[in-house]
């Protein structure tokens, strides 16, 4: 059973770590990172609780391993947010109730920092588009829409994003 | 000074600070040292004998700890347990195995990737067995039996109302209409699965079991009568739900992992972790529906409806595991006479074993409510096409009328206010009714297919009075617990169970609504069995009937003692106190009050002579009644004549659920509902083939609705409070995923009604509704 | 769940690669991993070794040059997407790529990949075939291109050896008055096609066909070319008429089966309507019409 070296950087945060070459991505950042933020809701690559941030992509890392990631840039929901102060993305989803039970939504929300990163003024039809490969139960996505109609709002209206500060495992 | 924020303030939500930063506290992100990780070979048959179960391999993997099979919790007597409808349910099989994906033994390792080389190392070898997936067959004589320790496959015969009397309207009225409506099996699919850390600590003698549960408490004593004879004893068990991701009734049930993962803490002396995975979850956790109803109902050539007739065939599975009320085998199905005014009606369900896995009642259904409702709004529908009535007229026609309430059904529920009326007149206004038939009239006559499909629903939630509600025994009250600090903040607890409803936010509402305490100055928790009141846990919107009740009513008790407290401190009589919004003042001197901030202080600094410190209270609620919220939903399709896809063009949804907490919350309650309708209507189904294969045990082949799928719901609402709540609320959770898919299914039928078809089962596929259009030539030749 | 334990290799170089493959019978390719890593998850695929191919550089790229559109294997599905080259001059390979699966996968799934699995339920190989597109495949003894309609020999079997690897993709650059479509029925996004159709035609300039491609997916052991439907449509004016007996020629050509997703009678049904429409959607583009 092959172990592999791997380093990379956790949102802003150097990262070193031994892993089996079978350890999924998701695995690594729930158990060895212990950012648990990132979730697990199947096993056939396709609802989108396990969205991350890698090399600037939003991925499903439950459909990667985490030697893949080797040298990688990875952003978890844990670093979304900012001197504590929630980013757009996270604050539109408070305001517009776009979340009920919380599991989806660190996926959701990555997904939808990734369009508003391409596509800063989306329309309903492509912020839907956008969230395609993130199942939700719980909202029926009308304020999901919502919410990144606003983050996109707020987002248009503020000042560039500064560099995030390195947050803790 | 933070705002109140009472009842109707679209408060922002106190769950999401955690969760939008990826803290929430979810089964899987806990850890504890030492923990070992459970994972579940299955059956790969439907019904198979066990001829033996081979170790060596799994238990040769360096970290395989043990392997557990039926023999193993025989020594404990644990091997099986005891359903909520007093049937038994194997935790792990000893002879056989009875649906396919049954667990069949549990491997414990040191992690999950090597839990799960152990399961594939794991060698069952079985004898298949002829299987029996339909229980219209297995009724017949001659049926393969699913059950070795019964003599035949009919569980039980449950029925309701004047068969006599029904029978014999049948007979008198002009018109009967009758239709055989199938809803098959579905799952609720949370996008978090189910799961438990069971922690035995055999130095105290006491267990901790994390666990998905909707019902804590419940599971506390469950667990404590079950384990009994093996020396656990209830005040030394704590059941822990922590965040839920998602429950809708699939976290009731008490899965065979929770006790294989406890089973197995007790052995070991350490945590052990059970997580299913997506497969496991679709496969062999709690199901719902999978009704087989005829429907029939008789009234005049004009449309007035007088008498019902619903038989049912309830497909259970291996064993009955519905989490019911225990003297309601088939929930509330009985509130099916709907919204109309039926002078007759009689209804009888029975219960059937398959090779399938156990359940019924997991899917946002209030207790088969969801079938109750697509019954008799599909049948209505059905009577009102032939007739060649409106459907909207027709359902005007027969609503129950607002000064019949409350009123008595021939079912025997007493609904406690409504005004359907409104509600559908309502719908009708803000979707444009009349222009829409003109438009569907149009496109008829040019070969487009469009309908319009109306569901007006009665809900019945708020299990339930004590007269009538128990489970396993114990009464469905719900409770609240607050505590007021000195400096005027508060504390509240409660025997419910959030999984997405926002009680933290909600509840908080109430209290603060009665107390004038800023609710951003109330913490409310639930949960931890340690800590909470006696409660039955959320499901079947029971929670704002049930605990918001007992909330209001905790809250009371202490403005009851703040009274006597400001008398105190204002040296008045009580008699001359007026309570407003967050005080107590002397009736004609405004100037001379006491808040609720100064009377908490007094409660510890400053109390009457004779009277005890501190400022608490707790009400155990017991409901007068069940609350009924209802509403109308109109629905508009679109059908493609070459695809035969079906597209929803607008879906209206007007709602009442009597007083509104947070109208915000109770929006996505019904965006959340609608969709859960939407997509049974359309596209969800477990099935299974005459081998007793599952179909749709992943979410490739169970299909659950994108964000581009899914429609834009339009939302509205009508406020008839109900008169026995102490703040009028009614719950409404379910209420979408009770009305919405007769909705659609309506809309779908009202499109192709001139063309001959009457009905169709849900889902309504595009395959299925392109065979219809090529039957009845009107599939498009492009 | 969870994937048995395997190696795992990044080779400094495609050759390295190759020589990995040729010498290890039990590895496998990564690329996106969006098919591989299910199955390996499911423990329906268990290779021996993973051979990373995500490293090497000069894989990623889309190009006209000598009269075709060169695409290298391991460009994601994302990047052609989001290209506008594509969207203007190939808007059937951009139809294709934006329904492939979802568009997270998208993110890491590579058009290689897509057709090296070979998967009948993969969406670029009608497109390819339709195209007639050249699949490039490098092995120990070097390059060959093989046509697209040569590739796809069984299903999740395709032309290459074990020891090539698809290193490049070329569509033949359109001549003008060409346009082409790809209509999909899938149950929800995310799904494999119930059925679909490639088309891809170039028109003279009194508006006869001079050239038809017309791929089916989902409806047979492989991807399909229809090619009765193919030679109905050249050196005709695509008229209803036309349209019709097209349709119907790609319907007959279809051997589905009957599942979950639908009857045969139904899949059958859908290539003909899809088609249709197809055709219809080539031919506006082809006329210089919407997008």
């Amino acid at each position: 059973m092959s172990k592999h070296h791997i380093q990379l950087n956790v949102n802003g945060l150097p990262v070193e770590a031994e892993v089996e070459s079978r350890l999924l991505l998701v695995h690594f950042i729930r158990e060895v990172l212990n950012l648990t933020g990132t979730h697990i809701g199947c096993d056939t690559t396709s609802c989108g609780a396990c969205t991350v941030h890698l090399n600037g992509k939003a991925v499903k890392s439950c459909t990667m391993f985490a030697v893949q990631a080797d040298g990688g840039e990875l952003r978890t929901v844990e670093g979304l947010a900012q001197n504590g102060k929630l980013s757009p993305i996270q604050e539109g989803f408070r305001e517009e109730h776009g979340l009920q039970c919380g599991f989806c939504t660190p996926g959701m929300m990555m997904s939808a920092l990734a369009l508003l990163q391409e596509n800063p003024d989306p329309t309903e039809e492509e912020i839907r588009w956008a969230i395609s490969g993130n199942l939700c139960r719980c909202t029926g996505y009308v304020n999901i829409v919502k919410a990144v109609q606003y983050a996109a709002r707020t987002m248009k209206s503020s000042v560039p994003e500064q560099q995030p500060e390195a947050v803790s495992a | 000074m933070s705002e109140i924020q009472g009842l109707g303030h679209s408060r922002k939500r106190v769950e999401d600070m955690r969760f939008l930063q990826g803290r929430g506290n979810y089964i899987d992100d806990i850890k504890l040292p030492g923990m070992l990780y459970l994972d579940i070979v299955r059956s790969p048959y439907a019904h198979a004998r066990i001829k033996g179960i081979h170790t060596e391999k799994a238990l040769a993997i360096p970290g395989v700890l043990a392997v557990i099979t039926g023999e193993t919790l025989k020594q404990f007597n644990v091997h099986n347990m005891p359903t909520l409808m007093s049937d038994v349910q194997m935790v792990l099989p000893i002879e056989a195995v009875k649906y396919q994906f049954q667990e069949v033994a549990g491997v414990l390792a040191t992690d999950r990737y090597t839990a799960a080389d152990g399961v594939a190392a794991v060698v069952v070898d079985y004898e298949p067995l002829p299987v029996v997936m339909d229980p219209r067959k297995a009724l017949e004589p001659g049926a393969v039996r699913v059950r070795d320790d019964k003599e035949s496959n009919h569980i039980w015969h449950w029925e309701w109302g004047d068969r006599q009397a029904t029978d014999q309207a049948f007979a008198q009225q002009d018109v009967v209409v009758s239709q055989d409506i199938y809803i098959p099996r579905i799952h609720v699919s949370s996008i978090e699965t189910c799961g438990c850390v069971a922690k035995w600590d055999p130095l105290e003698g006491h267990l901790t079991l994390w666990m998905t549960t909707q019902a804590p408490h419940a599971i506390r004593t469950v667990v404590a009568l079950v384990t009994a004879h093996l020396g656990l004893s209830e005040e030394k068990i704590r059941v822990i739900s922590p965040d839920i991701g998602g429950g809708f009734g699939g976290k009731v049930p008490v899965y065979p992992g929770y006790v294989i993962a406890t089973a197995a803490s007790i052995v070991t002396g350490k945590p052990v972790k059970w997580i299913e995975d997506r497969t496991e979850n679709l496969a062999a956790d709690s199901f719902a529906r999978d009704y087989h109803i005829t429907a029939e109902l008789a009234g005049k050539k004009d449309g007035t409806l007088n008498a019902l007739r619903f038989k049912t065939i309830a497909d259970h599975g291996y064993t009955d595991a519905a989490a019911n009320p225990s003297k309601f085998p088939a929930g509330l199905f009985h509130i099916c006479t709907g919204s109309y005014d039926f002078k007759n009606a009689f209804v009888e369900v029975d219960g059937v074993y398959t090779n399938k896995p156990p359940g019924g009642i997991a899917y946002r259904c209030s207790f088969r409510v969801t079938e109750a409702v697509l019954a008799i709004e599909r049948i209505a529908d059905i009577m009102a096409h032939e007739l060649g009535i409106d459907p909207a007229d027709f359902r005007l026609k027969n609503f129950i009328r607002p000064e019949q309430f409350p009123y008595q059904s021939a079912l025997g529920w007493e609904y406690d206010s409504g005004n359907y009326a409104a509600a559908l007149r309502k719908a009708m206004d803000m979707i444009g009714y009349e222009s829409l038939r003109r438009e569907q009239a149009e496109k008829r006559a040019r070969g487009e297919l469009m309908g319009i499909g109306i569901s007006s629903f009665t809900e019945i939630v708020g299990a339930g009075p004590s007269k009538t509600f128990d489970i396993l025994g114990i009464k469905m009250f719900d409770s609240c617990e607050i505590r007021v600090h000195p400096t005027g903040k508060a504390i509240a607890r409660f025997g419910t169970k959030s999984q997405g409803q926002g009680h933290e936010t909600t509840y908080a509402q109430i209290i603060a609504e009665e107390l004038g305490i800023p609710a951003d100055h109330i913490k409310v928790e639930e949960g931890d069995t340690d800590t909470a009141p006696y409660g039955l846990g959320t499901y079947a919107s029971r929670s704002t009937p049930t605990a918001g009740a007992a909330a209001a009513v905790a809250s009371r008790k202490i403005r009851e003692k703040g009274k006597k407290i400001a008398a105190h401190l204002l040296e008045a009589s009580e008699d001359d106190l007026v309570w407003e919004r967050d005080r107590f003042y002397v009736r004609g001197s405004p100037d001379q009050f006491k808040t609720i901030q100064d009377i908490a202080f007094a409660a510890y600094t400053n109390h009457p002579p004779g009277m005890e410190a501190g400022l608490e209270a707790v009400d155990y609620y017991d409901p007068p009644n069940l609350t009924y919220p209802f509403g109308s939903y109109i629905c508009v399709v679109d059908i493609d004549r070459g695809t035969g896809e079906v597209k929803v063009r607008r879906f209206v949804a007007v709602d009442d659920c009597g007083v509104r907490i947070n109208p915000m919350i109770v929006e996505g309650q019904i965006h959340g509902g609608l969709t859960m309708g939407f997509a049974p209507a359309l596209m969800e189904e477990i099935s299974y083939d005459e081998n007793g294969n599952i179909h749709g045990a992943n979410f490739q082949d169970y299909l659950l609705p994108t964000a581009v799928e899914t429609p834009r719901w339009e939302t509205g609402e009508t406020v008839t409070p109900s008169p026995h709540h102490p703040i009028g609320a009614k719950g409404v959770g379910e209420s979408a995923t009770v009305g919405a898919p007769a909705a659609i299914v309506n809309a779908v039928v009202d499109a192709l009604w001139h063309l001959g078809v009457r009905h169709i089962d849900i889902p309504i596929t595009p395959p299925k509704v392109w065979h219809i259009l090529k039957e009845k030539g009107a599939a498009l030749e492009e | 769940m969870i994937p048995p334990s395997f190696e795992y290799v990044v080779p400094e170089s495609l050759s390295k690669a190759v020589s990995l493959l040729a010498q290890n019978p039990e590895a496998k390719i990564l690329a996106g991993g969006q098919s591989l890593i299910p199955m390996m998850r499911f423990r329906l695929a268990e290779p021996a070794l993973l051979i990373d191919l995500n490293r090497l550089p000069g894989l990623e790229y889309i190009q006209e040059e000598d009269g075709w559109l060169k695409i290298g294997a391991l460009t994601r599905e994302a990047t052609i997407d989001r290209s506008q080259l594509v969207k203007e001059k190939y808007p059937l390979l951009a139809d294709t790529t934006r329904v492939v699966a979802d568009p997270l996968v998208r993110n890491m799934a590579t058009l290689g990949g897509n057709l090296a699995h070979a998967d009948p339920a993969n969406d670029h190989p009608a497109a390819m075939l339709a195209y007639g597109a050249q699949i490039v495949a490098t092995g120990p003894t070097g390059e060959r291109a093989i046509p697209a309609a040569e590739f796809f020999v069984g299903p999740f079997e395709s032309a290459l050896a074990h020891d090539e690897i698809l290193t490049e993709i070329r569509i033949p650059a359109p001549e003008p008055r060409s346009g082409g479509a790809y209509f999909k029925l899938e149950r929800k996004v995310g799904d494999f096609a119930t059925a679909a159709v490639a088309v891809q035609i170039t028109l003279d300039r009194a508006g006869a066909c001079t050239r038809a491609g017309i791929g089916l997916t989902n409806v047979g052991w492989t991807p399909i070319k229809a090619s009765q439907a193919e030679a109905e449509a050249v050196g005709r004016q695509l008229d209803d008429g036309a349209i019709r007996r097209i349709s119907q020629l790609a319907a007959d050509a279809a051997e589905p089966e009957s599942d979950h997703r639908g009857s045969a009678d139904y899949k059958r049904g859908l290539v003909k309507t899809l088609t249709a429409r197809a055709l219809r959607k080539a031919v506006e583009r082809a006329n210089g019409g919407s997008r």
